[in-house]
């Protein structure tokens, strides 16, 4: 039951991707890149997708757990530090730069285009080099 | 503003948000996608739901290029600018705990005061970058 609706929920996530055309990275470089015919539309893809998530996770907070686990499993982290921070930074220089995140790049592995597969084993390097040299709090 | 598309924006963000909220009020989960997709691979502990949600991400594409009887979309060509963006993210978003779902949408929808610095972090570096590089 676990599997099936983790399998909903990233189909439903990559089809929002596909809907919105946040799987074209001109896409989103033509929101990114404000020095030219600038493109609001992932600014309201972002915008329903957080009206929809609050208004829902206000209503989950009022039940006591979700339906398939013992308690909703939230990140413990409260305050910021340097490898937020960093991380964050580095992050977006690589999207502005190919306008991919992970989301719209994995959906888009399908197309079986070789920029695509290359980027997507470019960034899962990078999640295995940083797993073993963290940056320091 | 030609190239504005608000009803596709609207639609697309909703099914996004419903995704995401689906993970949290079945598995109790955060749908971060760079967290999913990495412990999918490095971690056996909870793999098969996450190994579940990454195929779930390659079939909604080709479920909506199905309806819309479209598949057309850009891809970036194969060169030294998209191989290390895509090690910038990858390096990034381990460093940095989450991406555009984990911080922008689930983070930033629990009004996290890390998942604001870090979507206004990555948002100001991506405008910069894309704007002048």
């Amino acid at each position: 039951m676990q599997l099936l609706f983790a399998l909903i929920s990233g189909l439903l996530i990559s089809a929002g991707i596909a809907v919105s055309k946040m799987i074209d990275p001109q896409k989103v470089l033509s929101f990114l890149d404000v020095t030219g015919n600038w493109d609001p539309s992932l600014a309201l893809v972002m915008a329903a997708a957080l009206v929809v998530y609050t208004l829902g996770y206000k209503l989950l907070l009022k039940r006591d757990a979700p339906l398939l686990n013992k308690q909703l499993i939230l990140p413990s982290k409260q305050h910021l530090d340097r490898s937020l921070l960093a991380g964050a930074a580095i992050f977006g220089i690589g999207w502005g730069l190919a306008g991919y995140c992970p989301g719209p790049a994995i959906a888009a592995l399908p197309a079986a285009s070789s920029g695509t597969t290359g980027f997507v084993i470019t960034m899962i390097l990078g999640w295995f080099i940083a797993g073993k040299i963290p940056i320091k709090k | 503003m030609n190239n504005f598309t608000p009803v596709a924006a609207l639609i697309g963000g909703s099914l996004i948000g419903l995704g995401t909220l689906l993970l949290l009020a079945t598995l109790g989960r955060i749908a971060g996608i760079s967290g999913i997709a990495s412990l999918a691979l490095f971690q056996r502990d909870g793999r098969s739901w996450r190994l579940a949600f990454v195929a779930g991400l390659l079939l909604g594409p080709i479920l909506v290029g199905l309806v819309i009887n479209d598949f057309s979309f850009s891809t970036p060509d194969l060169n030294s600018r998209t191989l290390v963006a895509g090690l910038l993210v990858g390096l990034g978003t381990a460093w940095g705990s989450g991406c555009t779902s984990g911080h922008g949408i689930c983070g930033i929808g629990r009004f996290s005061p890390r998942s604001i610095a870090a979507t206004l972090m990555f948002m100001a570096t991506g405008v910069v970058v894309a704007s002048f590089f």
